[in-house]
């Protein structure tokens, strides 16, 4: 190793992999990272700059309303109106002002706006302002409306968070993926751990052609079984009088669409095993039952996390199987197919889509960097292996 | 919501028990219906016999059920609805496979597949390889490949408004907050609403499925590439190979196996891609595939099975080749155990 290690550690081509490598991971991470990050701004400021100025504050334009007239002071030969735009909103400055809504940045902060009509404004930094007139300002000089540009500093808010888990229904959303997901994932361990064994350690007529059969329906599309199951569930729904669309429906539709790879992993695991193992414990007397539940089932323990994890993946993730068989009612939308449907109601509240797709890719993340080593070896089994 | 998970986790239970029970009861039966203490010794060796053929079946048996029911069956099923009317009652021969070689939409679903087809295995592929061929070589190489492997964790749809929001165009005089059009702006350039952008549109919902994939091509890749014994490299090292011949003359020649793995998984997945195209565009702007039209016609104007089937038959079609080349190889493997 060492000296295909040296090779590339020569000079400015060791370099370069480090900075194309640390190109790549910046890449990979900022569409990521900008979700992140914007799902915890304010809205305000959310729309009026990019999130990757989220750090260094923004500023944007609004419309405010100078004093009454019955508030001017004569000073000398002129009339003043004063007060503060910003009215006591602490940390912000005003940076420009303008009296146009074409030109609302037309005068730097602290300079003299001149209007004509002997009419001018002043408005400083810090809000305060002064208008001024070289006459008596009458009835109709009141409340003017001018644009400030007000700079804001940063700011982060946990309110998305708070408006999309209850009043986006995101929330319930998250129950419900929960609740199709957690059966999901357990019911087609069992089930496909026997068969597993059965084609590993049992002698019986058609064993090879089964194994067949299951790497050949590893790839069959899903799109194949659409159609017609969801004439025979909707047809057994009539039968019982029941609807259907039924979270059971859909733990078994998931289980099923699971059980080809599940059991190819498995097997490929359990054929594994030390035949020493299971032949001594034959002779010993012990049935198939007792060899699977008392030797085997805690040996592949490994191989069952993996496609645990693979399965938990694949179903919280899942969109098509769940409108399909779950629906796309409120009260039954998972979490990404709420997600799907708030890009269309939504499509422009970039702080409600952020915060809800945070919610739905958050609990994967954890699963993923917290079980990365099981993934990774039941990918490696799962196509690896005879390549 | 609190009783529903609680529900939830009561199903898990009761399914275990179903399950483990169904199993046991099953085995008790069968051990205390074919006796082999009590009685003669022919008797007793005929009931082992036919207990040995029997209990696989037992094993097997749900498993078996649930293949038969969701997937088997419904191959069948949906090869005979494509030659029935929408509603599946009334036999019209090859008219619905007419109606595709004809449909506009089918047309171009076929095309973008195509292009999607030559497109994303080819990068997922080639940027799995380079990446984890640089991260080998790097002391902080896992952390960047956990970073880039991440996206595998995040659903597609979640994948989608993560780039829509990259993609997101404001119009009039707005401050662009898409990174892209931020990025456009900042050397000159005009934003655009870039998924709306015909024929290129295609590339912008692939870089998506791309950023997914690659991890997943890198880690095999990976993988594989450790296996590449260290003596053909050093071998190569002293015989004045530079790197770049190391890497096309020594290492791609030695995980090609893997590389074909890679490519077919990847090439399923791209055949059976919709969530993105769903979540982005709905088959807008000339981006439809397969998949989306397929799940459109299951629906549109109250459904139309047949046209649907023919649309999942054709994506069938597609992964046949591939289907009987893993079987094949499994074969293989299972006559050398």
């Amino acid at each position: 190793m060492t000296l295909t290690r040296d090779f590339f550690k020569i000079g400015p081509a060791r370099l370069f992999v480090h900075f194309v490598v640390l190109v790549i991971v910046i890449v990979w991470l900022i569409p990521t990272l900008g979700i992140f990050i914007s799902a915890l701004r304010d809205k305000d400021q959310l729309v009026v700059s990019g999130w990757w100025t989220a750090f260094a504050g923004s500023s944007r334009t609004v419309a405010v309303r100078l004093g009454q007239p019955d508030q001017q002071k004569q000073e000398g030969a002129v009339y003043v109106i004063s007060g503060n735009v910003l009215e006591g909103q602490q940390g912000r400055s005003i940076r420009a002002f303008g009296t146009r809504v074409q030109q609302p940045s037309a005068y730097k902060a602290g300079e003299t706006a001149d209007l004509g009509d002997g009419v001018s404004l002043t408005i400083s930094d810090d809000g305060n302002y002064r208008y001024m007139k070289n006459a008596a300002f009458g009835p109709d000089d009141g409340g003017r409306r001018v644009y400030v540009s007000v700079a804001t500093p940063p700011e982060f808010t946990l309110q998305n968070y708070k408006t999309v888990l209850t009043g986006e229904g995101i929330g319930q959303s998250f129950i419900n993926s929960l609740t199709v997901t957690i059966p999901a994932t357990i019911i087609p361990i069992l089930i496909a751990a026997f068969a597993a064994y059965a084609l590993s350690w049992m002698e019986f007529p058609g064993r090879a052609l089964l194994i067949a059969l299951v790497v050949g329906l590893i790839v069959v599309p899903l799109q194949m079984s659409l159609i017609p199951l969801l004439r025979l569930y909707n047809g057994i729904g009539s039968l019982l009088d029941a609807p259907s669309k039924t979270y059971p429906g859909i733990w078994f539709a998931h289980t099923a669409f699971g059980m080809p790879l599940a059991i190819y992993l498995l097997r490929a695991y359990i054929a594994g095993l030390p035949k020493e193992i299971i032949e001594s414990a034959r002779v010993d007397g012990a049935s198939d039952f007792e060899i699977f539940t008392r030797i085997v089932l805690p040996l592949s323990f490994p191989a069952l996390a993996s496609f645990a994890i693979f399965q938990f993946l694949w179903v919280w993730n899942d969109l098509l199987v769940a409108m399909v068989f779950l629906g796309t009612d409120r009260d039954h939308l998972v979490l990404t197919g709420a997600l799907n449907a708030l890009l269309g109601s939504r499509g422009g509240n970039w702080e409600i889509l952020t915060a809800s797709a945070f919610v739905t890719i958050v609990v994967p993340l954890l699963v993923f960097f917290g079980l990365q080593r099981y993934l990774v070896r039941g990918l490696l089994a799962g196509s690896v292996k005879g390549g | 919501m609190l009783s529903q998970i609680v529900s939830a986790l009561g199903v898990v239970v009761v399914a275990v028990f179903a399950c483990s029970g169904y199993f046991y009861f099953s085995n008790k039966i069968l051990d205390w219906s074919l006796p082999v203490k009590d009685g003669d010794i022919h008797s007793a060796a005929r009931n082992l016999n036919r207990r040995a053929m029997i209990r696989p079946w037992l094993f097997i048996g749900p498993a078996l059920f649930l293949l038969v029911v969701y997937l088997v069956y419904p191959v069948v099923a949906t090869l005979i609805l494509s030659f029935y009317d929408r509603s599946g009652e009334k036999f019209v021969g090859f008219a619905n496979y007419q109606w595709a070689l004809t449909d506009r939409e089918f047309r171009q679903s076929i095309f973008n597949n195509i292009l999607w087809l030559a497109v994303v295995p080819a990068a997922c592929t080639f940027f799995g390889l380079v990446i984890a061929v640089m991260t080998d070589r790097i002391w902080w190489g896992n952390i960047a490949k956990s970073i880039v492997f991440m996206p595998m964790a995040i659903s597609f749809v979640g994948a989608s408004v993560i780039w829509k929001f990259i993609y997101e165009y404001r119009g009039g005089n707005d401050v662009q907050i898409g990174l892209l059009n931020s990025i456009v702006q900042l050397f000159g350039g005009t934003p655009q609403v870039w998924i709306s952008v015909p024929f290129w549109n295609n590339f912008f919902l692939m870089i998506i499925l791309i950023w997914i994939q690659t991890g997943f091509a890198m880690v095999i890749l990976s993988a594989a590439l450790r296996g590449i014994p260290e003596e053909t490299i050093e071998a190569a090292v002293i015989d004045g190979a530079n790197g770049w011949q190391i890497f096309w003359r020594i290492m791609v020649p030695q995980v090609w196996g893997t590389i074909a793995v890679v490519w077919t998984t990847i090439t399923i997945l791209v055949l059976k891609v919709f969530d993105i195209v769903l979540t982005i565009t709905n088959g807008q702007w000339n981006t439809m595939v397969l998949a989306n039209l397929m799940f459109n016609w299951l629906f549109r104007g109250g459904g139309d099975s047949g046209r649907s089937a023919v649309i999942a038959l054709i994506i069938m079609l597609a992964v046949t080749p591939i289907m009987v080349w893993n079987v094949r190889r499994a074969n293989r493997e299972l006559g050398g155990h």
